[in-house]
């Protein structure tokens, strides 16, 4: 009697959602994002002080259009703060997590790996948010950016903005396996962010780029996050200095969805949760 | 009646050993093999881990400890051989299986911006049947210290997290890989106190330490692993032949320091009072320790490999004189 009392007892205790543990996970994520109080600070004073010192060097407008340039790099900032949060950021984060033991520790728990990677992923969200508000605030207060003024503007920056932090998210996954140690990440993560914020349009009028750099930007996806971006807050006058005189935003979509087929696959097969020297 | 003997009575698997488990072993381990490239680590390693004891694992770095371990924990892939742990394939790894055992890894330094408290609460979340975190805390007597972030702590605090996140799912196996290392004497003995306990609750405990202390302190059975072998299983006083080896009697004579190696030592110290008529100076009886067992075995000659020497003087003969 007392027994099947007890193994009805025993079926009931399930192990937790996978849901659930993913919002917990976030919740650690960010708590422990914001203690770091050194990242907190260069990770939202960054992208600030270059929009502030870019916007005190240049004046006057995109070449051949009526568009404060000013306004443009604005656009352009966004999209590589986005990318800092997300790909720098995360995969710094994930290359220590391996080298310091917590993926290892938790790779021992009946955690559910996946929630492991949601908490990353709503924790980049959240922190990007907090990033383009920032932005958008001094673009809007110090350089006249217009906020998206039509229901189609706000829909495209909405869809620009999440696929832009997911496939910035998966790549930050999949590069987190790249550098040696923790202590290397961080290098190898800026080096080709660096580069790719000077060829992609960031600060500079995208068509005033060497055609080879332009045809390199176009594989990677801050090219298009920027272009998706500057459709959502330039004037369409615009268009004539766009390399397409289009948005192209059916083409902004696709690379961005094929960086994250792509990069989703790529952590798939490549993502470990023990350090080469551990193996 | 099954499932209230169990210390788990609501992990349904625990309540009855599967029919795939021999009725108590915890872990069944045959011909395990792994090699790293050309270098073979473990080569044949057979290994019976009872329900309820304490097992340790002993043996040099490099001799296929933390691999044989890792391979039990699932952490790794064997090349060949049979490994059950708790009636499931480790490689497997599935949620259910893992919830049922606890990992305690060597030094870790994660987590440095949590305090303890979140840390073991977030860790208790992931196990359906967890225990109570902050008696967790207690038992690890980190209460004082459940508010202060992970990266304020001391080593030996770091190392009593480290375990707590271990045991806070309930496991009903619990894998500790060198748990006292840079602890000082006393936080050893409170942590020993902690072990025994949770053994005498009936939680299998898999040790892997340096100290030979340790696992004699602790350890229902150990075995001496090396070069990839078991070279040794046994419990500690009986290692090697240790219980039945020839005792030393060692004492002053008039001539100096004697010695003699016996099968009966009562029968020389007896011999000894009668011809001292009474108190014999600076009388000694002693066995191989358990670290004189262990170094012979792991091929190290040292001391006692010498003394083992002067055993083939007849004891018999050296008492007489």
């Amino acid at each position: 009697m007392s027994a099947t009392t007890r193994a009805a007892h025993a079926s009931a205790v399930a192990l937790p959602s996978v849901a659930g543990l993913s919002f917990a996970r976030a919740a650690l994520e960010l708590k422990t994002f914001f203690r770091r109080r050194e990242a907190v600070v260069f990770t939202f004073a960054l992208p600030v002080i270059l929009l502030i010192i870019f916007g005190s060097i240049f004046h006057g407008h995109v070449p051949g259009t009526d568009v404060s340039f000013r306004q443009y790099f604005t656009a352009g900032i966004i999209a590589s703060g986005i990318m800092s949060v997300t790909f720098v950021n995360l995969g710094v984060s994930i290359a220590m997590e391996r080298d310091d033991g917590t993926l290892k520790r938790l790779a021992g728990t009946p955690m559910p790996k996946v929630a492991y990677f949601a908490g990353k992923g709503l924790s980049g969200l959240v922190i990007s948010v907090f990033e383009v508000v920032i932005l958008l605030v001094i673009g809007v207060g110090l350089y006249g950016l217009n906020m998206p003024d039509t229901a189609q503007r706000w829909f495209t920056f909405v869809w620009v903005f999440l696929l832009g932090v997911a496939s910035c998210t998966l790549l930050g996954i999949a590069a987190s396996s790249l550098p040696r140690s923790g202590r290397s990440a961080a290098a190898v993560l800026n080096l080709p962010y660096l580069v790719l914020q000077f060829i992609s349009g960031v600060y500079f009028p995208f068509n005033s780029l060497p055609k080879g750099m332009q045809v390199i930007a176009a594989i990677f996806p801050l090219k298009w996050m920027c272009q998706g971006l500057r459709s959502v807050f330039l004037p369409d006058s615009m268009l004539v200095a766009e390399p397409a005189h289009s948005w192209e935003l059916g083409k902004v979509a696709l690379v961005l969805l094929a960086w994250i087929v792509g990069s989703l696959i790529l952590c798939l097969r490549t993502f470990r949760w023990q350090s080469q020297a551990d193996r | 009646m099954t499932i209230s003997a169990s210390p788990h009575p609501t992990t349904p698997r625990s309540a009855s050993s599967g029919p795939t488990t021999p009725p108590h072993a915890s872990v069944r381990v045959r011909g395990l093999r792994k090699a790293y490239r050309d270098v073979t680590a473990v080569d044949g390693v057979d290994l019976d881990i009872w329900h309820g004891e304490v097992f340790a694992l002993l043996g040099p770095n490099g001799a296929g400890k933390t691999t044989t371990v890792e391979i039990l924990e699932g952490y790794r892939q064997r090349d060949a051989g049979e490994v059950t742990v708790l009636g499931a394939d480790p490689g497997q790894d599935g949620r259910e299986w893992r919830s049922r055992i606890g990992i305690v890894l060597q030094s870790n330094t994660d987590a440095d911006e949590l305090t303890v408290r979140e840390m073991i609460r977030y860790f208790a979340a992931y196990y359906p049947n967890h225990a109570d975190p902050d008696e967790v805390i207690e038992s690890v007597g980190l209460t004082e210290k459940a508010g202060a972030r992970l990266r304020q702590l001391s080593g030996g605090q770091r190392r009593r997290v480290d375990v707590a996140l271990g045991i806070v799912g309930r496991p009903e196996l619990l894998f500790l890989d060198e748990p006292t290392t840079g602890f000082d004497p006393e936080a050893r003995r409170q942590f020993w106190h902690l072990i025994k306990g949770l053994a005498d609750g009936g939680t299998t405990i898999l040790l892997t330490t340096h100290y030979l202390d340790e696992a004699e302190t602790l350890a229902n059975r150990v075995a001496v692993i090396a070069a990839g072998r078991i070279r040794a299983v046994g419990p500690p006083s009986e290692l090697g032949g240790r219980g039945s080896a020839r005792a030393t009697v060692s004492w002053l004579s008039g001539d100096g320091r004697r010695s003699v190696e016996t099968d009966t030592p009562s029968a020389v110290v007896a011999e000894l009072a009668a011809r001292f008529g009474g108190e014999v100076p600076e009388l000694t009886v002693t066995r191989p320790t358990l670290e004189d067992i262990y170094l012979a075995m792991i091929g190290h000659d040292s001391g006692s490999a010498q003394e083992s020497g002067s055993a083939q003087s007849p004891a018999t003969t050296g008492a007489s004189q």
